[in-house]
């Protein structure tokens, strides 16, 4: 894997901020995008736009195939096994809310429970706080073991035969824990439950196989992936899908109305109402195939390589807090720097170029968790190297230097 | 980007001993705001007699732009009346504009004026008068 050839892809990163070469250290809240994923976008707008699947012409075809090109590609990235099985949808936050809204709704009632995390993001938090609400159900949480992964003695405890749906992330976006979800989808389908994975920081960076996972929903965003904002879907087993009412009406999603009565589409149609993003599902695409040429295994590889590079970097520097497990962690390292607040670490970062998340990350239960309002974060993708990791850590040496003087 | 214009000495001297800081126990009128996009919280309390602030204090977790500016927004609040409060309040938005306005009611306010070329900080150091605009409209 040549990084100085992939990151030439990518002409945002081919400038300087603040009298600096941009370091991109935020990738985890979103990616920057490939050469192939903008030209294919603008390609399709230049010759083949046309809504999709009403035309009765060439271009309506051409949108139409694009569109459904984009769903079997996707499909065969998550090696789900059939396309009905992706449904379009905003991104991860909308794929959840849809499972939520529509699956656990209709099947959790009083007594019922709902597994999930304190690490959850805000995402698969509240659909899961609110659908209990709705139906009377209790949302239980796996604990965290001191160093914030999960343990399956935990999980074994936590899940019951009153359990309808168990809903955890596959990689905590500020922990970079990898979760064991092949192990905990298998407790829940013991106690007859569904399992619900987000992917939101698993799909850019980690091999999906939903099949081998056996998970029964798993949702993603395509920003996080090289791809656009506005894309990402829902994988759902067809058999599962198959029994959920859309949440959404109108468009695309219609089979036949009537003043009083409608029916609905085929999964997946029924739940991608109204005019679907379709430059975003074709950018997504040629996300993936850039993914996919450079190949997962790759990416977690050089990905492992240098959270654990950043981990070590990190952890030696004085007065710094690193949080997360030491091991089995991808892709990012949350800290704090002495007492500085994060904010005011991001902001000598950013006058040095480089560019950290800082904040609660929509992770306000986690924070609490922490014992802390706010952390930074450093989020690593194909595109950055060991030097960038350097940069940081010089740039981090100058904020501690220059708080050092400031608040003494 | 100069960082020095950002991190003025009065501002880290507010930030490293800030005043005003704690809370009263006597009738205040209390708002809590939060930044939900950064995670920064404030509660500001407001000792009132007729239309008069006569005391402010605050406590809350957050940067040293946004604890700094909480400072010196409850000193120089502090004495004015709701309109004086008010008229200070839309002083400083401009200052976040990058437009001039003197404080002559407490002139360390002015060493905030650098935020303005920080955008991302803007809503740091506007918490705290947002808070008071908040606690003068539920009294008014």
């Amino acid at each position: 894997m040549n990084i100085q050839a992939i990151k030439e892809q990518f002409p945002i990163l081919q400038q300087e901020v603040n009298g600096h070469p941009l370091v991109y250290l935020d990738s985890a809240a979103s990616s920057q995008k490939p050469r192939s994923v903008i030209d294919a976008i603008s390609r399709y707008y230049e010759t083949d736009h046309s809504n999709v699947h009403r035309g009765v012409h060439t271009l309506g075809s051409r949108a139409t195939e694009a569109y459904e090109g984009a769903r079997e590609k996707v499909a065969s990235f998550l090696n789900a096994a059939h396309p009905e099985e992706i449904v379009f949808t905003r991104g991860t936050t909308t794929a959840l809310n849809l499972v939520a809204s529509s699956y656990a709704r209709s099947v959790c009632k009083e007594g019922d429970e709902i597994v999930i995390t304190p690490m959850e993001h805000h995402s698969n938090l509240i659909p899961w706080q609110q659908a209990a609400k709705a139906t009377g159900a209790t949302l239980k949480y796996i604990p965290l073991q001191p160093d914030g992964s999960l343990s399956l003695a935990d999980v074994e405890k936590t899940i019951t035969p009153n359990t309808k749906v168990v809903s955890v992330t596959y990689v905590s976006n500020v922990l970079g824990v990898v979760n064991p979800i092949k192990e905990i989808t298998a407790i829940a389908h013991r106690n007859g439950a569904v399992m619900v994975v987000d992917g939101a920081q698993s799909t850019a960076h980690l091999k999906i196989d939903v099949q081998d996972l056996d998970c029964d929903f798993y949702a993603f965003s395509g920003h996080k992936m090289c791809g656009p904002t506005g894309i990402g879907a829902l994988y759902g087993k067809k058999s599962l899908l198959e029994k959920m009412e859309p949440i959404e009406y109108g468009g695309e999603m219609i089979d036949f109305v009537d003043l009083y009565e409608s029916t609905w589409k085929d999964v997946p149609y029924r739940f991608e109402g109204g005019t679907p993003i379709i430059a975003g599902a074709v950018g997504l695409g040629a996300a993936i195939d850039f993914l996919q040429q450079i190949g997962l295994d790759e990416i977690d590889k050089h990905e492992r390589r240098l959270a654990a590079y950043a981990y070590d970097k990190l952890t030696a520097m004085d007065g710094i807090t690193v949080y997360g497990p030491s091991s089995n962690r991808v892709g990012l390292v949350t800290f704090n720097l002495g007492d500085i607040h994060p904010h005011d670490v991001a902001t000598v970062l950013d006058s040095e170029g480089v560019a950290v998340r800082a904040g609660h990350h929509c992770c306000q239960p986690l924070m609490r968790w922490l014992n802390v309002s706010a952390t930074a974060r450093a989020s690593f993708y194909l595109y950055n190297t060991e030097e960038d990791i350097d940069r940081l850590a010089d740039a981090l040496l100058k904020t501690k230097e220059f708080f050092g003087h400031a608040i003494g | 980007m100069q960082l020095d214009d950002l991190y003025r000495r009065v501002i880290m001297d507010h930030y490293k001993n800030p005043r005003n800081r704690g809370t009263m126990d006597n009738e205040a009128v209390t708002i809590n705001l939060n930044n939900p996009t950064c995670g920064d919280r404030i509660q500001l309390q407001l000792q009132v007699e007729e239309g008069v602030v006569k005391d402010a204090r605050f406590t809350g977790e957050g940067c040293s732009i946004s604890m700094s500016s909480a400072s010196m927004m409850t000193e120089a609040v502090k004495g004015k009346t709701f309109g004086e409060a008010q008229a200070m309040a839309e002083k400083f938005s401009a200052l976040m504009k990058g437009e001039p306005a003197e404080f002559e009611e407490y002139e360390e306010i002015e060493a905030l004026s650098g935020v303005n070329k920080f955008p991302a900080r803007i809503k740091c150091a506007t918490l705290a008068w947002n808070a008071l605009r908040k606690g003068i409209e539920q009294q008014q």
